[in-house]
């Protein structure tokens, strides 16, 4: 019996559908999840989300969040979620190098801004670093479980 | 009756408002489009964070879970916020919703303090003497997360100090183009199932197990509630801005219909006015010309 999957960032609904098996970056670990789970509440940290349904996966990209577990539905509200197969390289690439040559130019004005850039750039190396390694015809990574770094 | 030079002027004036109020309409036609997605486009995670929050809330010994979660003994105070419209001109839209937060507040036993969120809907609060103790008037028109998350932060603020024992939520929800509702939902302390929100699609599992908490329980709960709170009023403020602009585009149209209607009936009014000075004259001319045959017949 599957569970249904929700995927959510803020501005948009990303996958809704039935899963096998859900892997999830949680604040304390990678953790799987399968049907008839007992209730849980995690935050997310910066990763990948995988969702294994009938023999396929489809990875996400995933800006924390917060993710909630019932026995039948798993929903991810996430910061920001993409599936890694529609994540524009070159956009991402651009925004990883506006970010670092900005950082790089000093010390910005405030906190509040020193903050937004550091996430843009985490923001940008997670992407970058889900395509390298999940988009299909990639190498698959060596081991599971340090996707999250 | 009017001279024909002062209702040659009146008709101009009013075609000349029904040119403004067709521009408005067609202003507003474009920003309506603009918020309706905006608000699609949060719906699923706000709707889906409210559903998350009422799981929270509906957990075994939620009183002690959370401060925002418990319910006082004793309600003392409430806070409402009020969410209307910077600029006027939008039919029912403002009064609406203040005449609804008067009806859901004013029997309300204890003082009721406000929040408002635009500047029409803090002018009528005051007007009616309410204590209104903070406003966010002009937001930006599709305002971030980051601009309205004070808002959130404030009501948090006060219920945690104990200023205010309940927090309300009053908007118009946006239902569609020609039907728009103001609705009230409790923010603070989170219950299940108050208010009269839109109703949940999703069936409301039973659940007597409680939660597996990753990390520690209270350090999720801190981060979540304030912020899936925040999140509530983001997506009420866009809600009501799509209504308001729904609202306003209906009231533009009505104003351009009947700016018409009024030109067509005073240009009616006007060519019989017209027709029947130029008949006088005739009769005039035509009495004259007898009078004068006459009186050389009779020489």
């Amino acid at each position: 019996m599957p569970i249904r999957c929700e995927i959510v960032s803020q501005d948009r609904m990303v996958y809704e559908g039935d899963a096998d098996m859900v892997l999830l970056p949680g604040a304390e670990g990678e953790m799987g999840i399968l049907p008839n789970h007992a209730p849980l509440l995690t935050t997310l940290k910066f990763g990948i989300v995988r969702v294994r349904a009938q023999g396929q996966e489809s990875v996400f990209a995933v800006a924390g969040g917060v993710a909630e577990i019932q026995p039948e539905i798993i929903t991810v509200l996430a910061d920001a979620a993409e599936n890694v197969d529609e994540i524009d390289v070159n956009r991402a690439e651009a925004a990883r190098k506006r970010a670092e040559e900005a950082l790089a130019k000093g010390p910005p004005p405030d906190t509040d801004s020193y903050l937004a850039m550091e996430a843009a750039l985490r923001r940008s190396n997670l992407r970058l670093d889900a395509v390298r390694r999940y988009r299909r015809g990639a190498p698959r990574p060596p081991r599971p479980g340090d996707e999250t770094r | 009756m009017a001279s024909a030079r002062e209702m040659r002027m009146r008709i101009r004036s009013v075609k000349n408002i029904s040119q403004v109020t067709r521009a408005l309409e067609a202003v507003s036609a474009s920003k309506v489009r603009k918020a309706v997605a905006a608000v699609r486009a949060t719906r699923p995670y706000a709707t889906k964070a409210w559903q998350v929050l009422m799981h929270v809330s509906g957990q075994p010994g939620r009183a002690n879970l959370h401060p925002l979660l418990a319910s006082r003994p004793e309600v003392r105070s409430v806070l409402a916020v009020v969410v209307s419209g910077d600029r006027g001109l939008a039919g029912a839209y403002n009064t609406n919703v203040i005449r609804f937060t008067a009806q859901t507040f004013d029997r309300s036993p204890v003082p009721v303090k406000f929040v408002a969120v635009g500047r029409k809907g803090r002018d009528l609060l005051l007007r009616r003497r309410k204590q209104v103790i903070a406003d966010f008037s002009n937001l930006p028109a599709a305002p971030s997360f980051a601009d309205v998350s004070p808002i959130g932060r404030l009501v948090v603020d006060d219920f945690l100090k104990g200023e205010a024992d309940e927090v309300w939520l009053v908007y118009t929800d946006f239902i569609n183009m020609v039907k728009q509702e103001a609705v009230v939902k409790k923010l603070l302390p989170l219950e299940v199932g108050e208010g009269t929100g839109r109703v949940e699609t999703y069936q409301h599992q039973r659940l007597t197990a409680a939660y597996i908490y990753e990390p520690a329980e209270t350090e999720i709960l801190d981060e979540i509630i304030p912020r899936f709170t925040a999140l509530q009023v983001y997506q009420a403020i866009l809600e009501s801005q799509a209504s308001e602009h729904a609202a306003r585009m209906v009231a533009m149209r009505n104003a351009t219909d009947n700016a018409i209607e009024l030109v067509d009936h005073l240009q009616l009014v006007y060519n019989k006015a017209r027709q029947q000075s130029i008949t006088n004259d005739l009769l005039d001319i035509a009495g004259g010309a007898e009078a004068l045959n006459r009186a050389m017949a009779e020489r």
